[in-house]
């Protein structure tokens, strides 16, 4: 178990290390100058090309890169080239509205979305299970943008029960907090909730043909536990799996999600500075979400075990 | 066995066989039937609608009329010729994605899948990729190199490409174990013929379903993309564009965003109905656990 765990490990820094190389080289052989860039439209070749050797843009490839990594090493994600500040601090100032659009969502999303999979597998065939599932296709197809106007529209513009946008830190009182984060949350979390929904339904149909499934019944026990006890605790794996695969949706509708509702997120950050080519910012973040998006990946595979102790790892 | 029952059973009326294709998958059909009238609203829009780029400085914001089914936008743009024009838009740049990440995807399976060498370094690659969220990286990729059709369709595509492959090479994996891979690798068949005769059929099914939530999911990224601005050029009527461009006025008029949003989901839909009905047709083994 222990060297699975370090194995893991390994390869987890191995992924984090591959995504560095890879946004670097993007970000350096893609044609947009950013030194031209933060010169502005006026300036002469001159004062770009001080510009470019006070940045080290002019240095080899290989020697930018070694340099680059040896700062992410030493936790320093660089430095924004247009507003001077630290990209870790940049991000620090931003974490919180993200954070809290994402816990939410995912928290909402799980419970809605494991509780409709198991009453549509516990009602196979039914109207119930027929409506869900086509709510679930339907959830899956539509944009995220798409479902935060349409909610906007009807309870933010037309019966004005939920402010149009924006965000209120959660220092400022958990119910305006929560009033900005309703929205957002629904549309985001929509396709999430039918992944997820679709996942359970078809393993828990899967289990609920099991031997056990039958003896349980037999031996008289109540349906809920019957369901909950006995078949969703077997269905555990995959439903973990795609919770953690889906964290990837979640990661790029966040983006979205920030743009429509206008939330001052970690996504908006990104989305600002490859407006601007904002270099540092754009490879800092992306590495930082690939890091997050890979623990997860890891945790995921981790908590197989406590799922399924059945699974060993050697 | 009577000669009527034979020639019944082989050839069974054509309103039978559509009636058994309506009750075995309704869906797929119905996903199809929108398709197909998506299509060809898609090329037939010069005919059915006006200029979707003639701007009309007192026909602003208008509601949906007669002249303007679908209304009018803040440049006094016909939104309905705009929806139909975002079609085309739409419905190429979704088939253009998944036969080039299916293709890709395909070449690159196929040699890892087989070959353990190319395997090691084509996966540590691939789970690189992989773990930058596709939308991020085609942000990145259109907007360092100024936003074109065709560099959208790039960006959409590359972070299909892994998907694709993991599907393939775990097919692969699986099929050269079978008895008559042996078999063909015994009277030495040379290692291009088999795989393209004796291991790509097997991976074509699963592929073909990939298709097509792949051509989803490409709609889906690109009408994203173009609505973070980071998209097809704002100058080309997309579904995207229009949304990012009217979500100012979605209090005052609405039916600009209405419009391309619900043909948005129509499409999407459409195309994911078509691939669950393809799904549970052409890999039974797949119907129980997916569905």
């Amino acid at each position: 178990m222990l060297t699975y765990i370090v194995r893991r490990l390994i390869s987890t820094v191995a992924v984090v290390a591959t995504v560095g190389v890879f946004v670097f080289l993007l970000l350096h052989l893609s044609p947009g100058d950013p030194a031209a860039i933060i010169a502005g439209d006026n300036a002469t070749s001159e004062q770009i090309d001080g510009i470019r050797s006070k940045l080290g843009l002019d240095d080899p490839l290989p020697v930018q890169f070694v340099r680059w990594a040896g700062q992410v090493l030493t936790g320093d994600l660089g430095v924004s080239i247009f507003s001077n500040e630290p990209v870790l601090k940049l991000v620090g100032q931003r974490l919180e509205p993200t954070v809290s659009l994402t816990l939410t969502t995912l928290f909402v999303a799980v419970t809605l979305a494991v509780t409709f999979g198991v009453v549509a597998a516990w009602k196979a065939g039914t109207l119930v299970d027929r409506l869900l599932m086509v709510l679930s296709v339907v959830g899956f197809s539509v944009p995220v943008f798409v479902v935060g106007y349409l909610l906007i529209y009807v309870f933010a513009i037309t019966l004005r029960w939920l402010p149009v946008q924006g965000y209120t830190p959660i220092a400022e009182g958990l119910v305006p907090w929560a009033r900005n984060l309703v929205l957002p949350s629904i549309a985001l979390g929509l396709a999430y909730v039918a992944l997820i929904a679709r996942i359970t339904r078809a393993t828990m149909m899967e289990v609920l043909e099991e031997d056990y499934i039958r003896t349980a019944k037999a031996k008289g026990a109540t349906t809920r536990s019957m369901l909950l006890k006995h078949a969703l605790r077997n269905a555990g794996v995959p439903i973990v799996t795609i919770i953690g695969i889906g964290v990837a949706l979640l990661i790029s509708g966040v983006v979205i999600t920030e743009t429509v509702f206008n939330i001052p997120g970690v996504g908006r950050l990104v989305v600002d500075a490859i407006a601007k080519r904002d270099y540092p910012i754009i490879q800092g973040t992306i590495l930082l979400i690939a890091a997050v998006y890979a623990v997860i990946n890891l945790m995921v595979d981790l908590s197989y075990v406590v799922l399924d102790p059945r699974i060993r790892y050697q | 066995m009577s000669d009527t029952a034979i020639t019944r059973q082989a050839e069974p009326g054509l309103l039978a066989k559509a009636g058994r294709l309506v009750r075995q998958s309704p869906t797929l059909l119905l996903g199809a039937l929108i398709l197909l009238v998506m299509a060809l609203i898609a090329l037939l829009a010069p005919v059915l609608s006006g200029d979707p780029l003639l701007m009309q400085p007192i026909q602003r914001l208008k509601a949906p009329s007669e002249q303007f089914p679908f209304g009018t936008d803040n440049l006094g743009r016909d939104v309905f010729a705009r929806t139909l024009y975002g079609a085309r838009v739409s419905l190429a740049v979704g088939l253009t994605v998944a036969t080039l990440s299916v293709t890709l995807g395909l070449a690159i399976g196929l040699a890892s899948g087989y070959f353990r060498s190319v395997d090691a370094v084509v996966s540590r690659l691939l789970d690189g990729l992989m773990a930058i969220p596709a939308i991020l990286l085609a942000i990145a990729m259109v907007a360092l190199t100024k936003g074109s059709v065709a560099v959208v369709i790039i960006a959409i595509t590359i972070p299909e490409i892994p998907r694709v492959v993991r599907l393939v090479r775990s097919v692969v994996l699986s099929t050269r174990e079978e008895p008559f891979v042996e078999a063909a690798i015994s009277i030495g068949t040379p290692v291009p013929q088999l795989l393209v005769r004796h291991i790509l059929p097997a991976t074509l099914p699963p592929l073909i379903v990939q298709a097509t939530y792949i051509c989803a999911s490409a709609i889906l990224i690109e009408a994203s993309l173009s609505f973070l601005g980071a998209g097809i050029p704002p100058e080309i009527p997309t579904w995207g564009n229009m949304i990012a461009q009217s979500r100012l006025f979605l209090g005052r008029a609405p039916w600009t965003i209405f419009y391309p949003s619900a043909a948005l989901a129509l499409v999407v839909l459409a195309i994911n109905l078509v691939g669950d009905g393809m799904r549970d047709r052409l890999d039974p083994r797949l119907q129980k656990r997916m569905r």
